[in-house]
């Protein structure tokens, strides 16, 4: 007989109205090994997870631990088996200690005074024992989102956890602090914690993970060990298909020059601080140029200035040849800047209208949609929509009248794209236009940025994804602190290079080109 | 048969239609709960209302009646939906609508205006109150909710203290039209005669329902209509795309507050009531609008209908036997049902689970039978 496994979930079947969103899956986790959970947004990984935790009851299926089937009706049930998990989004308390956060919910005490030297103890030794580096005293919002990690995974050893799950470990840190994360995770194995880790990122399962389990639209693919396969077997087994990861382009034809910021400084709305400071940067037609860095850093910021949304401290912004830091963002709009905003949610689409109203939601005002007396034409308006629906491979159950919200996030991005683009823009502002996505709307959005580049515009994309600003743009300018710290030719550089200078470890004077 | 339940204009009617007999049923119980004997006759006498007369000029009369105040109450309930659909909840409109009736009553009795000017002066006065609260709402980010009540009682006590010239000293109703601005009453237009001589029939009916059918061809068919829905859904969007949300919020609050002044300038302009200057309590008209507009399924065509439904259960009320129950049982009643009304869209999503969870059912089965057969 096999070793028992930790924890066993078997032909697992949720159910929700109107979906399947796991279908008869089944996931073995052995004692002391690190498996990885791969499959696209929605393929329903949240959900196996959900259900782990007993926040879902599963129509059919067992949960089995040790051997032993287990009910799990609610997450205190979890806990007492020994799950715990890091989720994507930490759930600390900002303004309490890197060692409250950890007692939260089991603190020691004595008639209810606590007792915080025995905790402090505790904490210490684990944090030695696994290579946990925190400083137990400070506030959470002080310190670094990798040591907030770390204060999580402490977090989940302190309460003896044998089972830990980590969910998207890696999407907020940078490269140097994944590689910590990394021999973290396997020093926790040896340990013989078992690990279940939860990504989409496939160089990192390749490094870390023993086992793989692969789920695609709610079903079971299989698990593979990962020393027997490829990085391009795993991505076919979570796509369904051959994907190309290498995006091919050819040399840049570099034009005039579209967009000039001069000093540019925009408030932030979080802290009293600014969160773009001074920056400027040129782009010409015909290149694409990334901004990059780790999430907070001042992009957002930076991209309202940019196209109107924010008003600028100071600065001043030309587009081709004329001033527009004054102009509204229609002005903007209609000059030729293109926006496909970071939120999709949030900016670029009204939910609950149509697809056609928004494929028109940049048009609708001119004339070819709206007739002098102010009535919608809607004939054009279903003309032109069918037409981009078409011309983008946009998908969706009723076409044109299809209501926005139900439509999947990939959809619904291309439907922002198929919208910005297609207004055949002087400058297009992509704002990480593939959060979120499967690998194989990320290939399709990639052929498309070229696209416009190849056809003489001039294209801004602000990526938090690494391999995205490695592979897409001409020139890289990394921004850290609000400020533009170094600029790099992607054919030149590495990712650890980048990573550098994200974390703020390095900087160079940039002269702005 | 599935197709039209899942047809979202199909599913509101019928909700609308399983409120209103909820809403009869729980009254039935209340009235069951004071005195059993006479409570099957007097949830009768409200569900009638005029059908309770036997002779048929009479019949025609009183349906004129609840005509004449159906009338403000869809211009109110127009109001609410309106702004509802711009995203913004108009609670205002009561107050909106007392500024109306103000502003008309003053013209009409102090200045001897015309219907036309009195009742344009009405739609001004509305505008006005409703861009108060849309400039507050804009610029200094006040809950349109908050100010709407604030500003419904300033409407109401300022409303007390004008009107307070226009009346005789020993009244405290302001002076009927008929004997003080007789200009300023609503032309008839000959309606009058085909509902049994009632004098109040005139020209509001018409022009209500008529307001309700541009009210729905300016959301739905327009470029304003448009970038309005698109504000309301959601305004972050609407700010992206370069549309002056600002200016959107105060412009949808003016023409609620033109919708709600013109219901005043409808209710006061036929003389059927007068204003009644000690009144210590905002007007419900406004608040009944809000039901209306839920009840109607927020479409102004369907306004139409559950305006009159309302008024009509609401006149009905005035006709339970006050010998066995008390004289606050009409409003009881009335306003149970219409409390009931606001519950519309509960059931709409009610249904649609429903609806979800039997075809997941189904396709369960057929999955079942499938593999069975293999």
């Amino acid at each position: 007989m096999e070793q028992p496994y930790a924890i066993e979930m078997l032909n697992i079947t949720k159910r929700f109205p109107g979906i399947v969103a796991n279908d008869n899956i089944s996931l073995q986790l052995k004692k002391g090994e690190i498996h990885a959970l791969l499959g696209e947004n929605g393929a329903g990984k949240s959900t196996l997870m959900s259900v782990l935790f007993g926040l879902y009851q599963p129509e059919e299926g067992i949960i089995k631990k040790d051997g032993k089937e287990v009910k799990i009706q609610n997450p205190n049930d979890a806990n007492d088996l020994g799950i715990g998990m890091v989720h994507q989004h930490f759930k600390l308390v900002e303004c309490f200690t890197v060692l409250d956060n950890i007692i939260l919910g089991v603190e020691p005490n004595k008639a209810g005074f606590l007792k915080k030297n025995e905790a402090r103890k505790k904490v210490l030794e684990l944090s030695e024992k696994y290579g946990l580096a925190i400083d137990p005293d400070a506030l959470i919002e002080d310190i670094t989102v990798g040591m907030q990690q770390r204060t999580e995974i402490l977090k989940m050893l302190y309460r003896d956890n044998e089972i830990l799950i980590f969910d998207e470990p890696t999407a907020v840190l940078t490269p140097q602090e994944i590689s910590e994360l990394m021999q973290i995770m396997k020093n926790l194995a040896a340990e013989g914690k078992s690990i279940l880790f939860i990504s989409h990122k496939l160089a990192e399962i390749m490094e870390v993970a023993d086992r793989c389990t692969v789920i695609r639209k709610g079903r079971y693919i299989g698990t593979v060990e990962t020393a027997k396969t490829s990085m391009e077997e795993l991505s076919a087994m979570m796509v369904g298909r051959n994907v190309n990861f290498h995006v091919e382009k050819d040399e840049e034809k570099l034009g005039d020059e579209v967009l000039s910021i001069e000093n540019m400084t925009v408030a932030s709305k979080i802290h009293k601080n600014n969160a773009v400071k001074n920056v400027s940067l040129k782009i010409r037609a015909g290149e694409i140029v990334c901004i990059a860095g780790i999430d907070g850093n001042g992009q957002t910021e930076f991209v309202h200035g940019l196209t109107g949304l924010e008003p600028l401290v100071s600065g001043k912004i030309t587009m081709c040849g004329k001033d527009i830091t004054k102009a509204s963002i229609r002005e903007r709009s209609v000059m030729g800047m293109s926006h496909i905003p970071e939120d999709r949610h949030k900016h670029g689409l009204v939910l609950d209208y149509t697809l056609e109203d928004n494929l028109v939601l940049q048009r609708y005002f001119e004339p070819e949609f709206t007739s002098k007396a102010g009535f919608l034409k809607r004939k054009n308006i279903r003309q032109y929509a069918t037409k981009l629906i078409e011309q983008y491979d946009v998908r969706s159950g009723q076409g044109p009248v299809t209501i926005a919200r139900s439509m999947s996030g990939g959809n619904q991005q291309k439907a922002i794209i198929a919208r910005e683009v297609d207004r055949n823009p002087e400058l297009l502002v992509a704002v990480q236009p593939t959060r979120g996505l499967d690998v194989g709307a990320i290939e399709y959005i990639h052929k498309q940025l070229i696209a416009q580049r190849d056809a003489g515009k001039a294209v801004l994309l602000v990526s938090l994804e690494l391999d995205e600003v490695m592979d897409v743009p001409d020139r890289i300018l990394v921004m850290y602190e609000g400020e533009i710290v170094g600029e790099f030719d992607p054919k030149k550089t590495t990712q650890e290079e980048l990573g550098l200078y994200m974390s703020g470890a390095k900087r160079n004077e940039v002269a702005v080109s | 048969m599935k197709k039209l339940l899942k047809n979202s204009g199909v599913q509101s009617f019928i909700a609308s239609l399983i409120c209103i007999v909820i809403g009869m049923f729980v009254g039935f119980l209340f009235l069951l709960a004071i005195e059993p004997s006479g409570a099957g006759e007097a949830i009768l006498a409200v569900a009638k209302n005029f059908f309770a007369y036997s002779r048929r000029a009479t019949q025609l009369k009183y349906l004129g009646s609840t005509l004449v105040k159906t009338a403000p109450l869809l211009m109110c309930s127009l109001s609410v939906l309106f702004s509802y659909k711009v995203g913004l909840f108009n609670i205002g409109a009561a107050g909106q609508y007392v500024m109306g009736a103000c502003a008309c009553l003053y013209a009409a009795i102090m200045l001897g205006w015309g219907w036309l000017p009195c009742m344009i002066l009405a739609a001004v006065a509305g505008g006005v109150y409703g861009a108060i609260t849309g400039l507050l709402k804009a610029y200094a980010n006040v809950n349109e909710v908050i100010s709407g009540i604030m500003l419904n009682w300033i409407g109401l006590y300022f409303t007390n203290m004008v009107l307070s010239q226009a009346k005789d000293a020993s009244s405290a109703y302001t002076y009927p039209l008929q004997n003080k601005g007789p200009k300023a009453i609503l032309p008839s237009l000959g309606l009058t005669s085909v509902f049994g001589d009632n004098k109040y029939v005139g020209i509001a009916i018409p022009l209500a329902v008529i307001f309700a059918i541009l009210v729905w061809v300016l959301l739905e068919k327009t470029k304003l209509g448009y970038e309005l829905k698109a504000t309301g859904f959601n305004k972050n969007a609407a700010k992206y795309c370069g549309m002056a949300e600002k200016r959107n919020v105060i412009l949808s609050l003016v023409i609620s507050g033109v919708l709600a002044g013109l219901a005043g300038s409808f209710m006061y302009q036929t003389d059927m009531e007068q204003w009644q200057v000690t009144i210590a309590s905002v007007p419900g008209m406004g608040f009944n609008g809000i039901a209306a507009a839920f009840l109607g399924g927020l479409n102004p065509i369907g306004a139409i209908f559950s305006s009159f439904f309302i008024q009509h259960i609401t006149d009905g009320g005035s006709n339970v036997d006050l010998s066995i129950y008390c004289s606050q049982i009409s409003d009881l009643i009335s306003s149970l049902i219409i409390y009931l009304c606001g519950f519309v869209a509960f059931i709409k999503y009610a249904m649609n689970t429903g609806i979800a969870k039997s075809e997941e059912k189904k396709a369960a089965k057929a999955v079942a039978e499938k593999g069975g057969d293999k």
